[in-house]
């Protein structure tokens, strides 16, 4: 890649100034790559975390023990009202520190890596969003269709997974998006517990050289070409869910 | 009053057989000592101001609403025990709505298709030919890859008469299935349940149609302030009422 870039890259930079190093040098576009990679595979597990805590934690809020929901309430007042930072660092210094390291023939690792900790505590953080989500869209299916379904002999099993869930996911679409870009971007922030995603990866380059304006503006791009993607595939979603004559 | 059907039940026995019937929603009482009985191929047409406990009557019939004295039998069984199974209540006696609750998610022919595929396990072949039959019955053969949100209202509410004859039940309930409609929609849906009725269904109606209870009613049921004032065949009720309350609301309504 390297080839095609550098000549370009480097003519701007004789020209212009403009130093974006990872396409002229070989370190740096590895550094780059790697910030790729894993902000990549990070967004995917965060996503994915937070869709089955908020599907669960959706389910359990609709449960018949007291305890069960009292725990969900908690966990959503928690997680909502504590800034994503402040979780992620508790995680990974407060909680961190009581996990045990393992053997990895002559040195230590911590069990659960920084990259895990994000996972998990960015999860549970955008979980929490997804189960207030979950909770409207289930709210919004008509009262009378679970009457229907059950004057139809439906268990309440069968009126969940074919009428309420269905129903619900359609309705949670929207703000399902919004609450998926917006944990996609902060993902971000495992920056602080040195987790090598994107923008660690370019601030390491520029405190090596010194091309501020030039990585900020390629994280700026990387983010915005994520999230188009992320939207372009909420939209498809919503586009092979919908059903003519339903919520328009 | 405390009698327990012991035998078979034979069809010339109530298949629906309402006894001292009581309801209260907290401190009202919607139903205050309910009799009523039903016999197999009857059609009833329950009558009455709005709030006089019409639909709550109706709804306690399948076990929508649970009641809170009384015994409801339906087919010899007793219902309103406690170890009754609701489901396999249901699976006999079908409900229309006045919101017809379709599922707006699945196309017509799923929606009609789905409790006998679901509930039933019935093979999905034999559902379907059933489903188009019943389409075809109440005039939407057309309609089946169409979605609720597609149709008109009296469509709709005929697709909930089709989904609710899917399941065969033995009678039909309908809970005002016309006052939600436009007035040119409530004659097809109308023929729909007069189609039924002349075949044999056994059916219990909840309806402000008085032009359509004389027609279709074998028996019309007046009820006010949770009680049945009064009850006959509907030339009786509509053309000699004898109770002052039925006066006044006949006079009211026609």
């Amino acid at each position: 890649m390297l080839e095609f870039t550098a000549p370009l890259f480097l003519a701007l930079q004789q020209t212009t100034g403009l130093n974006f190093s990872p396409f002229f040098d070989e370190y740096d576009l590895g550094r780059l790559m790697t910030g790729v990679q894993t902000s990549l595979l990070l967004i995917l597990c965060v996503l994915a975390v937070s869709l089955v805590v908020g599907l669960l934690g959706a389910a359990a809020q609709r449960s018949r023990f007291w305890v069960l929901r009292f725990l969900v309430a908690t966990y959503i007042a928690v997680f909502r009202n504590t800034p994503p930072v402040v979780q992620l660092l508790f995680f990974y210094f407060g909680l961190g520190a009581f996990t045990p390291q393992v053997d990895m023939g002559g040195w230590y690792e911590p069990m659960i890596s920084s990259f895990g900790w994000a996972v998990i505590a960015l999860g549970i953080f955008g979980g929490s969003y997804n189960v207030e989500i979950f909770r409207a869209g289930i709210e919004a299916v008509p009262k009378a269709t679970s009457e229907a379904t059950e004057a139809l002999a439906f268990s309440p099993m069968q009126t969940f997974v074919h009428v309420t869930m269905p129903l619900a996911l359609r309705f949670s679409l929207p703000a399902l998006a919004s609450n998926l870009i917006s944990l996609a971007k902060t993902t971000s922030i495992a920056y602080v517990i040195a987790v090598p995603e994107m923008t660690y990866a370019l601030s390491g380059v520029w405190n090596d050289r010194l091309n501020v304006g030039e990585m900020m503006t390629l994280l700026f791009v990387y983010y915005i070409a994520v999230v188009a993607i992320i939207s372009v595939i909420m939209g498809q979603l919503e586009k092979r869910l919908s059903v003519p004559g339903l919520g328009k | 009053m405390t009698t327990e059907y012991t035998e078979a039940w034979a069809p010339d026995q109530p298949i629906i057989d309402i006894r001292g019937l009581h309801k209260s929603f907290g401190t009202f009482e919607v139903l205050k000592g309910i009799d009523l009985s039903v016999h197999q191929g009857e059609v009833i047409c329950i009558i009455g101001p709005s709030g006089s406990g019409k639909s709550t009557l109706i709804r306690t019939i399948n076990g929508l609403t649970p009641i809170n004295k009384g015994q409801i039998f339906i087919e010899g069984q007793l219902i309103t025990g406690p170890k009754f199974d609701r489901l396999a209540l249901r699976r006999r006696v079908g409900m229309v709505f006045q919101q017809y609750n379709l599922f707006p998610h699945r196309t017509v022919l799923d929606n009609v298709m789905m409790a006998p595929r679901l509930v039933l396990k019935e093979p999905k072949a034999e559902v379907r030919d059933r489903a188009r039959a019943l389409l075809a019955k109440v005039r939407l053969a057309d309609k089946e890859n169409h979605y609720p949100g597609e149709l008109s209202g009296g469509q709709q509410q005929r697709v909930a008469i089709a989904r609710s004859l899917c399941m065969r039940p033995d009678m039909m309930l309908f809970d005002e299935v016309t006052a939600a409609l436009d007035p040119e929609t409530v004659k097809e849906v109308l023929t729909t349940i007069k189609d039924l009725a002349s075949e044999g269904m056994t059916c219990v109606l909840v309806t402000h149609e008085m032009g359509f209870a004389r027609e279709i009613a074998d028996r019309v049921v007046f009820t006010d302030g949770g009680r049945i004032v009064e009850s006959g065949p509907p030339a009786q009720i509509f053309g000699d009422p004898q109770d002052a309350r039925t006066k006044q609301f006949l006079s009211q309504v026609l």
